[in-house]
């Protein structure tokens, strides 16, 4: 099985590389639009902002690549973000592979912002991307940014109220934690992903 | 709901951790990529690593641990240390780090924080603030603290500073309360809490944890969200297993696996 990391610049991309290792899985690392469309498996990993990200997709001539994608693809922090249509960061037109807005987390007493830490990830429909993922397991998230709870919530997670933590529609997955960096439950979801 | 995260620091000086009293007499506690391990296994929920004399040294933090690092340990960690321009966080930032803390250099050019910010985003941004009370009462902060010949005090007042680096696009602030550090007798809960209360950023207390109840008071009386410490952990004096067990009695939320 092939494994791609789409190099869009975030800075998570090694980790993300070295998390896939851990599971016995060698990811390539390219911006190659043949080699992203020859893929079993694509993640488009992402740490930074939306409009930056989409410029650097838009640069290396990778967004209709990505729409085009039939295989599995995931993404990761902002690399889910990026799956959705619209991003309130920056007014962001995005991928819009999955019928969904980001939103900022809205400033309010005790909800800091960005949500940094780990939090529980709660199963909101039965999906193979979430196999194994037991009562009350934390993932490590980082973001000001959020993807409301819609069709396409796989997992929620609580922060003021609840967002998606986890999404899918079609082929498009994202998770808005970083399962590189949220122990045995991240290395889990990750797996799950590769099991596709 | 998020948990509070218990986060070990190693203090790195020549590729080794060590730990000091007050800031001075390291004393070697053991190999980096040992440590990560040994604390990634025990339930720690975040590493620091702070190159204590990359600062005062004028030189930026020595890399390629931070890729052993990275590969091995699957718990989000930031590096600290003499990171002084974009590009010298960035190439932290790429060999595996999730966040960089900046603390010397951005107290003698500010601006840094907000070419950190727009570059990779507040998420990535950490600024350390050692901070000592003055005889005046005012707590201030101290700059290159990792060597007591170069320590310097600056006429920055700490809350000021505080208020300064979020408006720049800190992420997140790490509070040294340098009165408290190495001595074990609990965090400063009076500078904490004065923190806290203008700090709308997560806020992570440092310097003097010694029992299982100073994480108890940081979290529940000054409402941090993360409670860091190194030489109770080094040393063995407190279990992370334990204290989460005993953070969850007292009714603090935190993650165990």
């Amino acid at each position: 099985m092939s494994v791609v990391l789409v190099d869009a610049g975030g800075t998570n991309i090694g980790s993300v590389r070295y998390a896939l290792q851990r599971l016995g899985a060698d990811a390539e690392l390219t911006s190659e639009a043949a080699a992203i469309r020859a893929a079993d498996k694509v993640i488009l990993p992402g740490v930074g902002a939306a409009g930056p990200g989409m410029t650097r997709l838009r640069e290396l001539g990778l967004v209709e690549v990505l729409r085009s994608l039939r295989q599995p693809v995931l993404g990761v922090c902002l690399g889910m973000q990026l799956l959705c249509t619209h991003s309130e960061e920056g007014d962001t037109a995005c991928l819009g592979l999955i019928p969904a807005s980001v939103r900022r987390f809205a400033e309010a007493p005790g909800l800091r912002v960005p949500h940094m830490g780990w939090n529980e990830v709660s199963i909101r429909r039965e999906h193979p991307l979430l196999a194994g993922l037991g009562e009350g397991e934390q993932a490590y998230f980082v973001h000001s940014y959020a993807v409301p709870v819609g069709d396409w919530t796989l997992a929620t997670a609580d922060y003021g109220g609840a967002f998606s933590a986890m999404i899918a529609h079609r082929n498009f997955h994202g998770m808005q934690f970083h399962p590189e960096r949220s122990a045995g439950v991240g290395a889990r979801l990750l797996k799950n992903f590769l099991d596709l | 709901m998020l948990s509070r995260r218990i986060i070990p620091c190693l203090d790195v000086r020549n590729g080794q951790v060590v730990k000091g009293v007050r800031f001075r007499d390291h004393v070697v506690m053991g190999e980096i990529v040992d440590l990560a391990l040994r604390y990634r296994d025990e339930g720690a929920d975040e590493l620091v690593f702070y190159d204590i004399t990359a600062s005062p040294e004028g030189r930026s933090v020595d890399r390629s641990w931070v890729e052993k690092v990275a590969r091995v340990i699957d718990i989000p960690f930031c590096v600290a240390g003499g990171i002084r321009s974009v590009d010298e966080a960035r190439a932290v930032l790429h060999a595996g780090a999730d966040k960089i803390s900046v603390n010397s250099p951005v107290l003698a050019r500010p601006a840094l924080i907000d070419e950190l910010a727009a570059a990779f985003g507040v998420q990535c941004v950490v600024v350390g603030i050692d901070s000592l009370r003055d005889g005046d009462g005012e707590w201030r902060v101290r700059q290159y603290t990792g060597d007591p010949a170069k320590m310097q005090a600056l006429p920055r007042r700490t809350l000021d500073w505080i208020v300064e680096a979020q408006r720049r696009g800190a992420g997140e602030i790490v509070l040294n309360c340098m009165d408290s550090d190495g001595v074990r007798r609990g965090y400063d809960l009076d500078q904490l809490r004065a923190a806290r209360a203008i700090c709308q950023v997560p806020l992570v207390a440092s310097g003097g944890a010694g029992a299982p109840e100073h994480f108890r008071d940081a979290f529940v009386e000054a409402d941090v969200d993360g409670a860091l410490a190194a030489s109770v952990f080094h040393s063995g004096a407190i279990s992370i297993p334990a204290l989460k067990r005993y953070l969850q009695a007292e009714g603090v939320r935190v993650r165990s696996e």
